[in-house]
C-alpha cells in the first residue's frame, strides 16, 4: 500500500504538488511512482526561467529499469530545479514526498485547486491497480 | 497467474516485487535491486533461477550425439562432474539455445537451458537425439544459484556435513552429486558460486537456511546488472537464431578442433568465417549521463548503423554500460541515440567486471 499525504495535491501522472505561502509550486513524484520505478539512478530537471504549459514534459526520472517523464500540473515558470538530486538521486526511493525535483511559479494560482486531492489521487490508484 | 517454482510463497513472504518473466511468477527486486547487485559483488547473494530447464540424456552414444548437436565438444569433458558452456547452432549457425552440459557418465549427461526456449528446445533436442538413440528426460529440480566471495563458505554451512568438504573442493565449472543434492561451481554473475539444484520440496527450506547465513535475496533485477556487468549474454536479447556465435562475442565458445567433428551449422559457421563477419559484438562505456537500452541505434563514425542488444546502469562502474552488435569497420569512438538525443559511448573489449574488481579503464 503507497503513502498519499493528506495534505498534498495530485496528478494522473503521479506527482505531487505542495503549495508554498508566497504563491510557489514544489513537485516531485508520489511513492506508487518511485516504487514503480526502483532504483532511480539520474535525474534531469528544468532551467531557470524556462516557461511551462500544463501537461508539458519538463523534467525526466530515470530509474535503471526505465525513464519517465515529469510533467509540469500547470502553466508557469521555472523557479528553481533540484540541483542535490545529481549527486544523489536514490532520494527520491527512500523519501519521496521529502525530496523535491522543481520549483514553479504558476501563471495562475487557482489552478492548484483543480488538482486531484488525497481522496482522489488514491481512486486513480484503486483504478490502476 | 504465471508458472509458480518452489519458493514463490517464499518470495511472497519476503516482499518481492513480482514480474512474468517467460510465463513464471518471478521476484524483480526484495527491496532495492542495487543494493542486492552490490551484495552479490562485495558479500553473497542468491537467486531463484528454478524456472530454467534441466535435462538428463542417457544413452550409448550420448557422447557422440552431444559432439554433432553442441558448437562447443564435450569431449574436453574428462573427468565426470566436468561442465562446459556451449552454443546450440541450426543449419546456418543461427542460435538455437545457449546452455551448460554436464559430464556425469558416458552414457549420462546433464544440460541446463534456458527458460525461454524450453518447448523449442526440447523439441529440436529430441528430433536430433532420435537417430543415436538418445533418451531425454525433463527433470523436476528447484535451482538457486549462490553468488559473491562469500557465497560458497556460507552455502556450504546449509549443505549436509558430509557433502562440505567435498564441495568446497570443487574447481570453476564441475559439479557433484550428493543424494538428491546436484551443486555445481558455475553462475551467471561473474562472481564465484554455486548453482544448487535440489528436489522442489526442499528448496523453500534451503533458501531459508541460507537466509540465516547472511546471503541475501536478489532478484531478476540485479541478475541483469551483473550478468551485464560480467558480459554474459543474455539469449533471445544478445543473440537469436539471426545471429552466428561470431556476431555474438562467442567464438571462444566453438571447438573448430577437430576439423573432422561434424556439429549442426558448422559449414554455415565455416564460410562466415573465411569471408569475415560483417558486424562486430562489443562492449560499450557511456561517456555521459544516461542509461543505454536494448534496441537503441549506435552510430559508428562513418561506418554505419548498429544497435545496443543489452543496457542498463551498473551500480559498480557508476554509469551506463551496454553490449552492441556494430558494423565491423569503424573506430572506437560512437554515438548513441538515447530517446532522440545523441551521447558520446567509448567501444571498450568486454566484460566490465569480475570477481569484484574493474577491467574496464
Amino acid at each position: 500500500m503507497s503513502k498519499v499525504p493528506a495534505d498534498l495535491k495530485y496528478t494522473k501522472s503521479h506527482e505531487w504538488i505542495k503549495g508554498g505561502s508566497d504563491g510557489s509550486l514544489t513537485i516531485g513524484i508520489t511513492d506508487h511512482a518511485q516504487e514503480a520505478l526502483g532504483d532511480i539512478v539520474f535525474v534531469e530537471v528544468p532551467q531557470k526561467g524556462r516557461k511551462l504549459a500544463a501537461g508539458e514534459a519538463c523534467a525526466v526520472v530515470e530509474s535503471v529499469k526505465a525513464a519517465s517523464d515529469i510533467y509540469s500540473p500547470v502553466a508557469g515558470e521555472v523557479l528553481e530545479g533540484n540541483a542535490g538530486l545529481s549527486d544523489a538521486p536514490e532520494k527520491i526511493n527512500a523519501d519521496p514526498y521529502g525530496t523535491w525535483i522543481m520549483r514553479i511559479k504558476p501563471a495562475n494560482p487557482a489552478d492548484l485547486k483543480a488538482l486531484l486531492d488525497a481522496k482522489a489521487y488514491e481512486q486513480v490508484l484503486k483504478d490502476e491497480a | 497467474m504465471g508458472k509458480r517454482t518452489a519458493l514463490y510463497d517464499t518470495h511472497v513472504a519476503a516482499g518481492a516485487r513480482l514480474v512474468d518473466f517467460s510465463g513464471w511468477d518471478m521476484p524483480v527486486n526484495y527491496g532495492s535491486q542495487i543494493e542486492e547487485h552490490h551484495a552479490v559483488r562485495r558479500d553473497a547473494g542468491m537467486f531463484d533461477v528454478s524456472h530454467m530447464t534441466v535435462m538428463d540424456l542417457d544413452g550409448a552414444q550420448t557422447r557422440e550425439f552431444l559432439r554433432k548437436l553442441l558448437a562447443n565438444d564435450v569431449i574436453k569433458l574428462r573427468e565426470p562432474g566436468k561442465a562446459l558452456y556451449s552454443c546450440m547452432l541450426n543449419e546456418q549457425a543461427g542460435i538455437i539455445d545457449d546452455l551448460i552440459v554436464y559430464y556425469l557418465r558416458d552414457d549420462w549427461f546433464r544440460m541446463v537451458v534456458n527458460a525461454a526456449t524450453h518447448d523449442k528446445d526440447l523439441a529440436w533436442i529430441g528430433k536430433q537425439a532420435s537417430p543415436f538413440g538418445v533418451k531425454i528426460s525433463e527433470r523436476d529440480l528447484a535451482m538457486i544459484a549462490v553468488q559473491g566471495p562469500n557465497a560458497r563458505e556460507k552455502a556450504v554451512r546449509v549443505l549436509p556435513a558430509d557433502a562440505r568438504a567435498p564441495a568446497l573442493a570443487l574447481k570453476p565449472f564441475t559439479a557433484l552429486k550428493y543424494g538428491g543434492f546436484f551443486i555445481a561451481r558455475t553462475g551467471y554473475t561473474g562472481e564465484d558460486g554455486f548453482e544448487i539444484m535440489l528436489p522442489p520440496a526442499q528448496a523453500a527450506e534451503l533458501w531459508q537456511a541460507l537466509v540465516r547465513e547472511g546471503v541475501a535475496p536478489c532478484g531478476l533485477g540485479a541478475r541483469d546488472t551483473l550478468r551485464l556487468e560480467a558480459a554474459m549474454n543474455l539469449y533471445g536479447q544478445d543473440m537469436d537464431e539471426n545471429t552466428t556465435p561470431l556476431e555474438s562475442g562467442l567464438g571462444w565458445t566453438i571447438a573448430w578442433e577437430p576439423a573432422g567433428r561434424d556439429f549442426i551449422g558448422r559449414k554455415a559457421l565455416e564460410a562466415q568465417r573465411q569471408a569475415g563477419a560483417k558486424r562486430r559484438f562489443v562492449g560499450l562505456l557511456l561517456d555521459d549521463k544516461g542509461v543505454m537500452r536494448a534496441h537503441q541505434k549506435v552510430m559508428a563514425d562513418g561506418a554505419g548503423e548498429g544497435e545496443i542488444t543489452s543496457g542498463t546502469f551498473s551500480p559498480t562502474l557508476e554509469r551506463s554500460i551496454a553490449l552492441a552488435r556494430i558494423p565491423a569497420a569503424g573506430g572506437d569512438a560512437v554515438q548513441v541515440d538515447i530517446r532522440g538525443r545523441l551521447c558520446k559511448a567509448q567501444v571498450v573489449k568486454p566484460p566490465f567486471v569480475r570477481n569484484g574488481k574493474i577491467l574496464i579503464k
